[in-house]
């Protein structure tokens, strides 16, 4: 049995398995004996034998509670033990212990009495009560504590190996510089995707990363038939915030971000298709079908406006069903080509045809 | 023997070619340190929100943006990237849904509670500092995504109203009452009856802040961003029939 990281260990034995308790034997010492309440065990799992390694169980346990029957370690930093099979009977071993964890036989109620936790009953180890429930609080609590601090520890040998990552995109950058853009349709793409799946900015030309990889050509592609039927529905233009919610909602995982959609969103008119990006002044970005011309769009505006008089983006938008927000849009444009004036005051914006 | 990858200095030495090829490979190690690091703690960052932000803080560190996209390897391995693009989504909807109240304004505070609402009792927490982040990235698609400081936290804006600093001090002015009139602001910030107008009727035009002109002294400017729930509810018309005098 090791404890680890201790190499503290009791040599040579016998494990043995009961409905309740693990027990180690010593080999020479039969008087020698060790026991572990099955109930004391969190998890457990294999080791596979390796060069110069036997086989292995690691037991992992709950920390101490206060009415730990005396032993061989009072109290332990480590909450694991190993046992190790030098000869045999390891996967055997795993099986039995499996199916005893699995009954947990020691659990089921002795007919007698219901006793609280008391030292020297193997079967009943089950704390009950308030003092129980704080018990497993308190467990709890020093697990989550464990397993956090593992996590930041590995967390911070993650960021270093992810640091190295990033100089070392820094030194093919400068290479690229070097070779004043000699450099292969390829080695370019492959380069991209890199950049993208570690979610750096590319150094070369500092544009949002990863913009013209084959995954944004795909997505454009995808977006290109989805939103054909929603635009028409909505007068051939959407807002991308519209869209990108529409668009997550149906995908329900693997969800797009911002920039992904902005960036497949650029590639509708190199990959001709019959949708495009579309950047209003006050920078409102929408996707709108390149059927629905800008004229149309206009006309369409002026056309109301004059019809009844005058226009808020609020009746506007009513009148075509479009949001708000776009509908606005629709009459800035006319306005900015002239063809309608506006009427600002507290009461809101109007619309008016120009006469000028 | 790579233990730690290749050093700077040796990487300038060597054809771009070679240094594509050594990319690759360490491409294909960090994404198995990677998964290692993912099935241990996936969990972590799905729960723990503070862990959330130690991540983030670290990537920033180092330059790298682990939301930059869902094809990401953090995204695709750590599940980070789904976390806040729904996030992202749920903010938008609820925006969304009050804007003709608030006019496209409204408190960190207000936004983390209805978002809160609406994922429900089972969904897993989210903390303002996730909020803050998801709406970080929602600023890549225009819309005027924007957080404007006021009274120790933020007002989130979702509409593309321009707002300078005028407006913005005028909104923290009237931070802790929910309200400020002309007096308030010739008083507190000094300025000319004409230039507290200009911004007031500026926000008046926006939808952000209504016009009390029964109270009681001068005219009362109301942001309902800043309406509490406790001073405040929502009225169903026949309510506010049997309110009005």
């Amino acid at each position: 049995i090791y404890q680890l990281k201790n190499n503290a260990k009791l040599d040579v034995g016998v494990v043995l398995l009961t409905t309740h308790r693990l027990i180690w034997r010593d080999h020479k010492n039969h008087e020698c004996c060790i026991a572990l309440s099955l109930s004391q065990i969190i998890y457990f799992e294999e080791q596979a034998a390796g060069i110069g390694k036997s086989a292995k169980i690691v037991i992992h346990l709950y920390p101490v509670t206060a009415n730990k029957e005396p032993g061989p370690y009072q109290q332990s930093k480590f909450p694991y033990i190993k046992l190790s099979f030098k000869e045999h009977g390891q996967i055997e071993f795993f099986r039995r212990l499996t199916e005893e964890m699995t009954q947990k036989r020691w659990e089921t109620p002795v007919p007698q009495t219901i006793s609280t936790a008391t030292g020297s009953q193997t079967g009943k180890t089950r704390a009950v009560g308030i003092v129980g429930i704080e018990r497993k609080i308190e467990q709890k609590r020093k697990e989550t504590e464990q397993n956090i601090s593992e996590a930041f520890e590995d967390l911070s040998q993650l960021m270093v190996k992810a640091k190295e990552m990033v100089e070392l995109s820094r030194s093919i950058a400068n290479k690229i510089k070097d070779k004043h853009g000699d450099i292969t349709e390829d080695e370019t793409i492959r380069f991209k995707s890199y950049l993208l799946s570690m979610g750096i900015a590319n150094p070369v030309t500092r544009e949002t990363h990863g913009s013209g990889t084959n995954y944004h050509m795909q997505l454009a592609k995808q977006l290109g038939d989805m939103l054909l039927a929603p635009l028409e529905e909505r007068g051939g233009m959407m807002a991308l915030t519209e869209v990108y919610c529409l668009v997550n909602r149906a995908r329900g995982m693997e969800l797009l971000s911002p920039e992904d959609l902005v960036n497949a969103c650029k590639m509708f008119e190199s990959m001709q298709l019959p949708l495009r990006l579309r950047v209003f002044d006050s920078g409102v970005m929408v996707v709108q079908l390149q059927s629905h011309s800008e004229e149309e769009m206009i006309a369409s505006a002026l056309d109301n406006v004059t019809d009844k008089g005058s226009l808020t983006s609020e009746e506007f938008a009513k009148l075509l069903g479009l949001s708000v927000l776009l509908s606005k849009e629709r009459l800035l444009l006319a306005e900015k080509m002239g063809h309608l004036c506006r009427d600002d005051s507290v009461e809101g914006l109007r619309f008016y045809p120009n006469l000028f | 023997m790579h233990r730690r990858g290749v050093g700077a200095g040796a990487i300038a030495k060597k054809k771009l070619a070679e240094v594509c090829y050594i990319m690759s490979k360490q491409i294909e190690t960090f994404k198995s340190h990677l998964e290692e690091f993912a099935s241990k703690h996936k969990q972590e960052i799905r729960k723990n929100s503070q862990f959330r932000v130690q991540f983030q803080e670290m990537c920033a560190t180092i330059g790298v943006d682990p939301l930059a996209s869902g094809k990401g390897f953090w995204s695709e391995m750590l599940g980070v990237g789904d976390f806040y693009y729904e996030l992202g989504v749920q903010i938008i909807e609820v925006c969304l849904a009050l804007k003709h109240r608030n006019g496209g304004l409204i408190t960190l505070d207000e936004l983390h509670q209805r978002v809160l609402k609406g994922r429900g009792k089972y969904a897993q927490d989210v903390s303002q500092d996730d909020l803050v982040r998801a709406i970080k990235k929602l600023k890549a698609m225009g819309n005027g995504f924007g957080m404007i400081p006021v009274g120790g936290s933020y007002l989130v804006q979702s509409v593309p109203a321009e707002l300078n600093m005028d407006h913005t001090v005028v909104l923290q002015l009237a931070e802790k009452k929910g309200y400020v009139t002309v007096s308030e602001i010739k008083e507190h910030l000094k300025w000319e009856r004409e230039r507290s107008c200009h911004v007031l009727d500026h926000l008046l035009k926006e939808g952000l802040a209504w016009l009390d002109s029964q109270a009681a002294g001068e005219p009362q400017y109301w942001l309902p961003a800043l309406f509490s729930e406790i001073s405040s509810r929502d009225v169903t018309p026949d309510e506010a029939n049997q309110m009005t005098p």
